[in-house]
């Protein structure tokens, strides 16, 4: 069973279209990557899925329910939780006091019953040495940590990635990639835009290509990669 | 001029500004609002006491306790319907919109209180006093001190360790991701100035039992809580009250020189720590 369905999606700022009639679904539990050169509507389209954007024209069905006219807020209620490519961790908390704000009010609950929760997830995503730290006080790794700790604080059935693994050593890049491992084996669905294409790999299990806000590809990650329009769109290499 | 006197009446006094202030600082603290019509809200307030005492026959103290919930609704009110609606990356319309706001309440308590000058009675404690050693401290300048401390010190909890606290602090420093993670950043602003009200009717009580007030009194309140605010910095709770006794000192020690003196003093004291520390004396806030 489909947990996102896009339908006919499209979004334009004046001429520019960002989002060109995107269609496709995710199923529960899936993960799918979202590749495609800069400019091409990837982080447009995360906007889209987590309300950030009104969508010019189609549908975005989330968890059976129709969810194009919702606000960001209602949307993380429902279970959408997402991180950001620049991460925009609140600097003035404390690490922890991030992860009690998004668990509390993305679930609903009070600070009291989260707390336990936002320590495992501290740990999980090796951020537990550095809770009591405020968060503007934090290095890129531990931002973008912070980033999906604070994503998965709101306990969401559906995780959006944005280039995560983006400006990290392969060393950061292969941690990262395992506690996302964890984070999807345990049921999570997630879509992941991202650049680097092994770590990217390593995780989904199809891959998306967008093109001047268009969807030109779908299917498996082997598929994809050999096939000729990606290879001269995405890669740059004239075959 | 006796000094001890002098300075000990000063701190009593800027209780009184730290009060006007701290209701300023936390809704600009949040929102960058800066919100124009603040001390017409005092005086409204007051009124607000004044008529429940009148009418009602009740004593100061229980008509603010009475009063309390009813500000805190108007603030949330006019935060939610109308303030919400002016933030944003322009700054001017905030300021368009609680001008107008502070010119409507000014007249709007003419029309229903007209013009004269009013006083809420204390009773006895009005002139009651404790003498320590040589100097005599009024009952009623204490209580407005103690109650600024404690608003302070209820403020710092609520700001710093509770879940509407750091609801506050995420929303003001970023309030979009704040929206992705669950907040419902209009209603937390509409509780911060709910919030504010409140202290804003503590401040009423004091101003209306302290001295006589009328319906174009508003602004110049306004002028003591910004300066209090700024001298001590925005973003710090203890600054507002460090500046409001500040503000408090330079005017009785001003007034004890030449009476005439009083208002500018204080007004001196405030470009004089603008020089020296152009962000104020305890800033928190980097931007």
């Amino acid at each position: 069973m489909p947990i996102l369905v896009l339908d006919q999606l499209s979004k334009s700022f004046g001429a520019l279209k960002v989002a060109d009639q995107i269609s496709f679904a995710l199923d529960e539990g899936e993960a799918l990557g979202v590749i495609g050169p800069n400019g091409a509507g990837k982080s447009t389209l995360f906007n889209l899925i987590t309300g950030n954007f009104r969508v010019d024209s189609g549908h975005i069905q989330f968890d059976g329910r129709d969810v194009t006219r919702q606000p960001p807020m209602a949307r993380c209620l429902a279970g959408i939780g997402r991180t950001f490519q620049i991460p925009q961790p609140f600097e003035k908390l404390t690490v922890f006091e991030n992860l009690l704000v998004a668990a509390s009010f993305g679930s609903n609950r009070s600070e009291r019953e989260v707390g336990d929760r936002c320590a495992d997830i501290l740990v999980e995503t090796g951020l537990y040495p550095k809770a009591n730290q405020l968060a503007g006080s934090l290095g890129l790794l531990q931002r973008k940590r912070l980033e999906l700790a604070r994503a998965l604080a709101t306990d969401p059935k559906l995780l959006l990635l944005d280039e995560i693994a983006g400006g990290l050593t392969e060393g950061e890049c292969q941690e990262l990639v395992e506690t996302i491992r964890a984070i999807h084996r345990r049921g999570v669905s997630i879509i992941w835009v991202e650049h680097v294409l092994n770590a990217l790999t390593s995780v989904v299990g199809r891959l998306v290509v967008l093109h001047f806000g268009r969807l030109i590809g779908i299917g498996d990650p082997a598929t994809i990669m050999a096939s000729r329009e990606v290879r001269e769109i995405y890669l740059g290499i004239e075959v | 001029m006796n000094w001890a006197d002098t300075i000990i009446q000063g701190v009593l006094l800027g209780g009184l500004y730290a009060l006007f202030a701290a209701g300023l600082s936390l809704v600009f603290g949040i929102m960058r609002l800066v919100n124009l019509a603040h001390g017409d809200l005092i005086v409204l307030a007051a009124f607000l006491i004044l008529l429940l005492v009148s009418t009602l026959g009740l004593n100061p103290f229980v008509a603010a306790a009475v009063a309390l919930p009813v500000m805190f609704a108007i603030g949330w009110v006019l935060q939610y319907v109308v303030l919400n609606r002016t933030l944003g990356d322009d700054i001017l319309p905030p300021l368009l919109v609680t001008f107008g706001l502070s010119v409507v309440i000014q007249n709007g308590l003419l029309e229903g209180f007209s013009a004269d000058s009013r006083r809420i009675s204390a009773g006895s404690l009005e002139t009651a006093s404790i003498q320590v050693g040589p100097i005599s401290i009024g009952t009623m300048p204490l209580l407005t001190f103690l109650s600024a401390v404690a608003v302070i010190v209820a403020l710092n909890l609520v700001f710093y360790r509770t879940s509407l606290g750091r609801a506050f602090r995420a929303t003001s420093d970023d309030s979009s991701t704040a929206g992705l993670m669950g907040i419902r950043s209009e209603r937390i602003f509409a509780t911060a100035t709910g919030i504010a009200m409140m202290v804003v009717t503590i401040a009423s009580l004091y101003l209306g039992t302290r001295a006589n007030f009328d319906p174009t009194q508003g602004p110049a309140r306004l002028i003591y809580a910004f300066e209090a605010v700024i001298i001590g910095g925005l973003g710090s709770f203890w600054g507002t009250l460090a500046g409001g006794i500040i503000m408090g000192v330079a005017q009785t020690v001003g007034a004890a020189i030449n009476p005439e003196w009083q208002i500018l003093a204080g007004h001196i004291a405030f470009l004089l720590v603008l020089l020296v520390r152009p962000r104020g004396l305890f800033p928190r806030a980097v931007d």
